[in-house]
């Protein structure tokens, strides 16, 4: 069943319970008046005033909801309003008897049952209603037992209700056993009064008022009832029912202690609310950044709380980057700053405003300064820290001599260190964020230099080759390139630029253009290298050279006229002698010497291969790759590793020598570029 | 091993001491030690018996000088190369253009011969 049908039907059967209430009142009267037996209606009006005292209890439980701190006051006014209906309602029956004193009217006993059931039924409503908003202010804040404690109050106050079948009268002995002990039910529970500690200063006088009127309303109800009491002519009279009684001993009770405990608690309001502001402030300072707020607002939000924490008069914050200083100022102008930068006393204080400030971590008391001229005598200044460099310096001040004491040193304190942390969380995240740019760009730049060696290498019917080359860092300064001159003559380079990294990689991408529009030009190797050595040379830097090894291929002969300039020997394996050597030629690298002195040491050479011969260029990446125990791969483990692999095709024996070079090193890592290309004729 | 640099006053020379290994990252350390060298003596012992491994990096330190070495008339004689370190400076082809002696006895004599 929804919340809303149950607040309906309890409604509806409160209504028919009263109707009917009022009938048997009534008819019951008659019989009375009348003369005549009585028979079962006698117990009627009992029935169906329970039931519509239960309705009404059932109709408030669920249309009065849970208490939140926000509605304490919303509530005790539903009181107030409900209590306000009531004593017109009440007013209106007194004025009744006032007009129709004389009357035969005010004495008939019809009448005067009648009014008294519409103002029983309206008292009943304001007492259970009232009884469920103390139900809900004794319940914010609950616990297992507190609710239990409850529970057992309301089975206690039903079981009232069965009491009163048996018709005791206020006074009676068992009656009063009853009330004694459903009151020290209700004071056990009158002291649960926590919601209190949650209103402010001006929600504190609200609900005073309105409680006290509460208060009021029941006395004059009181003494409505008596009045009606004694005229002992009504049926049933409310005055000795356990339960009404008790209820209203109840809300009294609550009412009565709940105002105490608030004008008690009056003085003391205004350090709770600071308390609460201070924890909201916090909170406010550690999600200004996160939440998408700009420095400048989480700078104000630290100027402000501070300052309303510790009763400032005026304040400014300095944030200084590099050299440029900015000021947030609140109840000041630059010149008034100006003076007080010159005349504050203190030296903690002084330091803090000069950015000469060491530590967070020394004293508290020193912080705060004196000032002996102008309208501020108090100051309060504190280092704001960004990765242990201070960047800011808070300063309060107050009219007041000695107004800052140590406890409020240490909330600024607090409120400093959170707005460092969301400061430093912003630096960090924009970090993070130029980090993450600088990696997009090596990776452009990587995809570059990828595009800027040979995708894929030519072959015809007498050879194959295959290449691999890798750098350390995103780019590498390795280079080797095969060009085509006709179906039968290939010009292959293999360089090395000294260094590594991003300036190696710019000089290879300056290689390869010096290399790409000399060979247009058709020379001879050593007339290549030679005017590449001058080329490069003119746009190296002075301690930046490249080695470099450039074949011209004759592809049906096998003839190869080669230069090595300063670059690794190249390794050839003989298929006749199944032998692989390092040829030993002369050469320098390009770039060191810058003229044509160079040319005396670039030497042509010429070497035949046949069949099955591998030519094996590499980059001292390799030879140099060092293991864990520090020694290098070297020159005779290549060429082992050559032998042992030369019956494949030229892709098998690059992944064999890589494979082998891999298991040499280990867990080490390669530090260097290193490139290989194997040349296999058919 | 990181490079480490000493340096010591002969009678009529001025000997560089460098051991270890100078790679990309610590050659500024060998460069800065030659370039104090070259602007105070024009006799100069560079002692490498200790020097494990040298770089690309490494290397274009001693190429940046050789124009200064020339220009100034300076005698510059490096020693004690091991194998490994002679055979970087022949493939690269600058054991033409520095003096290397093999002891330091025959570095000295070179300077006095000179």
């Amino acid at each position: 069943m929804s919340q809303k049908l149950k607040i309906r039907i309890s409604f509806l059967v409160g209504l028919i319970a009263w109707v009917l209430y009022v009938f048997f009142n009534i008819y019951t009267l008659m019989l009375q008046r009348y003369d005549m037996r009585e028979n079962l209606a006698a117990v009627m009006p009992q029935i169906f005033l329970t039931i519509f005292i239960v309705a009404t209890m059932t109709y408030y439980r669920y249309k009065i909801t849970k208490a939140e701190s926000i509605n304490f006051i919303d509530l005790l006014w539903k009181v107030f309003i409900t209590g306000l209906i009531a004593t017109i309602i009440s007013l209106g029956i007194q004025g009744f008897f006032i007009v129709f004193r004389d009357s035969q009217l005010s004495e008939n006993p019809i009448a005067i049952n009648f009014l008294y059931q519409i103002y029983s039924g309206v008292v009943i409503i304001y007492l259970v209603s009232t009884m469920v908003v103390w139900k809900r202010l004794i319940l914010y804040q609950k616990s297992k037992n507190l609710i239990q404690l409850w529970n057992f109050f309301e089975y206690i106050l039903y079981g009232s209700l069965l009491f009163d079948f048996f018709g005791y009268q206020l006074g009676d002995n068992n009656f009063n056993i009853a009330l004694v002990f459903i009151t020290g039910f209700s004071l056990v529970l009158s002291l649960n009064l926590k919601w209190i500690a949650y209103l402010n200063f001006k929600q504190k006088w609200k609900s005073i008022l309105f409680i006290l009127l509460s208060g009021i309303y029941l006395y004059h109800f009181l003494v409505n009832l008596n009045n009606f009491s004694v005229r002992e002519v009504v049926i049933i009279d409310l005055m000795d029912r356990v339960f009404i009684v008790a209820i209203l001993i109840f809300i009294f009770l609550y009412a009565v202690i709940a105002i105490l405990v608030t004008l008690f608690n009056l003085p003391t309001s205004s350090v709770f609310e600071r308390k609460l502001k201070e924890a909201v402030d916090f909170q406010k300072l550690s999600q200004a950044i996160p939440s998408g707020q700009s420095e400048d607002q989480t700078y104000g939000i630290l100027l402000d709380s501070s300052m309303s924490a510790v009763f400032a008069d005026a304040a400014w914050l300095e944030i200084r980057i590099g050299d440029t200083s900015e000021y947030f100022l609140r109840n000041l102008t630059g010149k008034e700053v100006k003076q007080i930068k010159k005349t504050v006393k203190g030296e903690a204080v002084r330091k803090i405003i000069d950015f000469d400030y060491v530590s967070l971590a020394s004293g508290h008391q020193r912080m705060v300064g004196t000032l002996k001229t102008g309208a501020y005598k108090s100051v309060l200044a504190l280092p704001i820290f960004i990765k242990s460099e201070q960047v800011g310096s808070l300063v309060l001040l107050q009219e007041v001599s000695e107004a800052f004491n140590r406890e409020m040193v240490e909330i600024i304190k607090t409120f400093v260190s959170q707005a460092s942390i969301s400061l430093e969380n912003a630096l960090l995240l924009r970090d993070a964020i130029e980090n993450e740019r600088y990696k997009e760009q090596l990776n452009i730049a990587k995809n570059v230099q990828k595009s800027l060696l040979p995708e894929k290498l030519a072959s015809n019917d007498y050879f194959e080759i295959s290449a691999y080359s890798m750098a350390a860092d995103e780019v590498g300064g390795d280079y080797y390139d095969l060009v085509k001159f006709d179906d039968q003559k290939y010009g292959l380079i293999i360089g090395d630029v000294s260094g590594k990294g991003t300036s190696a990689a710019f000089n290879m991408a300056q290689m390869k253009g010096v290399f790409r529009s000399l060979v247009q030009l058709d020379l001879t190797p050593p007339e290549l290298i030679k005017k590449a050595n001058l080329a490069i040379g003119s746009c190296l830097e002075r301690s930046s050279f490249i080695t470099a090894s450039y074949y011209l291929i004759d592809t049906a002969s096998g003839i190869i006229e080669f230069v090595r300039a300063g670059h690794c020997p190249t390794l050839i394996f003989c298929q006749k002698d199944q032998e692989a050597r390092y040829l030993q030629t002369k050469g320098m690298g390009m770039g060191i010497m810058r003229n044509s002195e160079y040319d005396k040491y670039v030497e042509a050479n010429t070497l035949g291969l046949s069949t099955e011969d591998i030519l094996l260029l590499h980059t001292d990446g390799i030879t140099e790759a060092m293991n864990a125990s520090g020694e290098q791969y070297g020159e005779d483990r290549l060429r082992d590793a050559l032998v042992r692999h030369a019956s494949g095709c030229p892709k098998d024996i690059q992944q064999g020598i890589i494979d082998d070079l891999y298991t040499f090193l280990g867990e080490k890592k390669l530090d260097d570029d290193y490139t290989l290309v194997i040349l296999k004729f058919r | 091993m990181m490079i480490d640099i000493k340096e010591a006053q002969l009678d009529g020379a001025y000997k560089l001491i460098v051991a270890g290994e100078v790679d990309a990252s610590s050659s500024i350390h060998l460069d800065n030690a030659l370039s104090k060298a070259l602007g105070e003596y024009k006799r100069i012992l560079i002692d490498l018996s200790d020097l494990e491994y040298i770089s690309s990096a490494g290397l274009g330190v001693f190429i940046s000088y050789i124009d200064e070495i020339r220009a100034q008339g300076i005698e510059l004689v490096l020693f004690g190369l091991k194998e490994k370190v002679q055979q970087v400076f022949q493939i690269l082809g600058i054991h033409d253009l520095l003096t290397i002696e093999e002891t330091e006895a025959d570095a000295l004599k070179h300077l006095n011969d000179a």
